[in-house]
């Protein structure tokens, strides 16, 4: 499933031409938009070119149904795809600072590398600037680095902070932004009427191209919304991928094994106990923090923003349970994430010998030791120890993150 | 477009240039292309990352020992690091290519300083500098420009990225007003 990684697919010479190529079709459609001319850019701060506004939106509304629908056929893993992180008030500010820097120079960084290679002198003047810009900014920004992080809010995105489906969010900014179009265009036009830079000829054409474009737009952003984005349920039933490492019980962690990751520095562990409380105020291993089943799908959200290197081992007091978390965790393939083999149960048995009364024929899942006092971790067994040797992992594989930091501008 | 006048330096012999394209139809294929590029591989568009990456580059043979101290830049090009091995510089080298093609093929490549009426070229050259400064500038700061940030963000749905459109849009219309004379 898309997305892929050229560089890691094909190599570096020929991942990164891929992104020459992108590059190219990048500049080039900035270039045909008339963007490599600074008054087609200021113009709209003006009101009299509203090229920006009617090229950036409908750009933006294009990609933005194609990346949902697909997703919402399962073609494209949204999870997995670079979404800028929010960090509000530096970003306000910095939006604020290329605001000024486009009305008095003229362009923004991408459009005046295409006035450069238009030959434009005050292009490659501003492309300088972009740079000293940048240095400057690298050579003082420890003065303000609190601001410079602060109000950080990890990959948090529209449907989530209004708590709406992406379908309906898709639509109303599909409707919003065609109806913005509409009005730059109608703007722009009676202006070019006055200056008499029009025929009509051009108008009619103008209004059929915007309306097919509108029309196209508001059905697919219609599509967006009734085919919905796939489930967790949806994710696992395509992950072919996931389903033959259960197959083939790779899903399944060793003790032994967990335990050296715990204590492996180049490791951030996560353990997650699906047990009801019950259980697990009775026995828990240390460090590990309690979720309902219930809670994972939530959970997934504040797991990506850990760092890399984040491993999440699941437990419960055999295996079921924490199977059925399993699957919810790694269906999008942004957790990387194991079932504790044997569960609490097994651990108990391997660790914590004569500490309990075992339970002769407990159902599955169950709690299989007669536990007399809720000591939580403070039984001995329950603390890790930490290995004398170490080992290479058989079952652990360390994950490539899915992309959240820099993006296109790092 | 009668308030816009060049200073050329090579008219004489020069085709006339082709119109631009219907702005619809540059957006479409523009957001074809930012599809695209989420679509294979999964990261977006960009443009003043790699403006940053190729002038660490540059610092680094004035001053290496500036570089290797600033811990900002250490993450891009410190010690032994190249600032230039990154994808984000493939894509610039793709917006220079992709822009010089276009205006080549269209006719519209000459090398001319666009500004208004009333202004010097020098001025031009000063204010575009300035006005690249601030962008370089608030482009770090944001973690990302007018590509990286605004289009990427909006696109994807980032909160943050909506944020920062709403205030780029904002300051170049309350700023506009008193800096007409440098356009028209």
């Amino acid at each position: 499933m898309a997305p892929f990684d050229p560089v890691e697919a094909f190599g570096k010479p020929l991942g990164y031409l891929i992104f020459v190529l992108f590059g190219m079709g990048f500049g080039a459609t900035l270039e045909i938009a008339g963007f490599g001319l600074a008054h087609k850019l200021v113009g709209q701060f003006y009101f009299k070119d509203q090229t920006v506004f009617k090229t950036m939106f409908t750009s933006v509304l294009v990609a933005m149904v194609l990346i949902f629908l697909t997703a919402g056929m399962g073609w494209l893993d949204y999870d997995r795809i670079f979404v800028p992180s929010t960090y509000l008030w530096p970003g306000v500010l910095g939006g604020l600072l290329l605001g000024i820097g486009i009305i008095v120079g003229g362009y923004c960084p991408g459009t005046s590398m295409v006035s450069s290679a238009s030959g434009h002198l005050d292009g490659i003047f501003f492309v300088a600037g972009v740079m000293a810009g940048g240095l400057l900014f690298g050579s003082v920004v420890d003065s303000f680095w609190e601001f410079y992080n602060s109000s950080y809010m990890g990959r948090f995105t529209l449907p989530e902070w209004l708590g709406v489906s992406t379908g309906v969010i898709v639509f109303v900014a599909v409707v919003f932004g065609v109806l913005l179009v509409w009005g730059s265009d109608a703007i722009e036009k009676r202006w070019k009427r006055r200056e008499g830079a029009l025929t009509e000829e051009e108008v009619k054409r103008d209004r059929k191209i915007l309306g097919v474009v509108s029309v196209a737009l508001i059905l697919g952003a219609l599509a967006v919304m009734i085919i919905g984005q796939p489930t967790l349920a949806d994710a696992w039933n395509n992950n072919v991928e996931k389903q033959a490492l259960m197959a083939e019980g790779k899903h399944l962690v060793p003790a032994e094994e967990m335990t050296q990751a715990i204590y492996d520095p180049l490791i951030n562990p996560i353990l997650l106990d699906v047990r009801n409380e019950r259980d697990y105020n009775l026995y828990h291993l240390e460090g590990a923090r309690r979720v309902d089943l219930e809670a994972i799908p939530g959970l997934i959200e504040e797991l990506l923003n850990e760092p890399d290197g984040t491993v999440v081992f699941v437990m419960s007091n055999d295996e079921a349970a924490a199977v059925e978390a399993w699957k919810m965790l790694v269906a999008k393939n942004t957790v990387n994430a194991y079932v504790l083999k044997g569960g609490i149960n097994g651990w108990i048995e391997e660790f914590g010998e004569g500490e309990f009364v075992p339970i002769e024929d407990h159902p599955d899942d169950a709690l299989g030791w007669i536990i007399p006092e809720a000591r939580g971790d403070k039984w001995p067994s329950a603390i890790p120890e930490q290995p004398h040797e170490t080992k290479p992992y058989e079952i652990i594989k360390l994950q490539k993150k899915a992309p959240t930091g820099a993006g296109g501008c790092g | 477009m009668t308030a816009v006048t060049t200073t050329d330096m090579k008219s004489k012999g020069k085709r006339t240039p082709k119109p631009y394209t219907n702005a619809i139809i540059a957006g479409v294929l523009l957001g074809l292309v930012l599809f695209l590029v989420y679509f294979f591989t999964g990261d977006g568009l960009g443009a003043s990352g790699g403006a940053n990456r190729i002038a660490i580059w540059l610092a680094k043979f004035v001053a290496p020992g500036w570089v290797n101290s600033t811990p900002y830049l250490i993450k891009y090009g410190g010690g032994s690091k190249n600032p230039l091995d990154s994808f984000i510089i493939m894509l610039d080298i793709g917006v220079l290519l992709g822009g010089f093609l276009s205006a080549w093929f269209f006719g519209r490549f000459s090398f001319e300083t666009i500004k208004g009426p009333k202004i010097q070229p020098s001025t031009r050259w000063i204010i575009a500098f300035l006005g690249g400064s601030l962008a370089g500038f608030g482009a770090r700061l944001a973690r990302g420009c007018t590509s990286g940030q605004g289009l990427n963000g909006a696109a994807t749905l980032s909160v943050g990225s909506w944020a920062f459109l709403l205030a780029f849009f904002a300051g170049g219309y309350l700023l506009a007003y008193f800096v007409k004379k440098l356009w028209f």
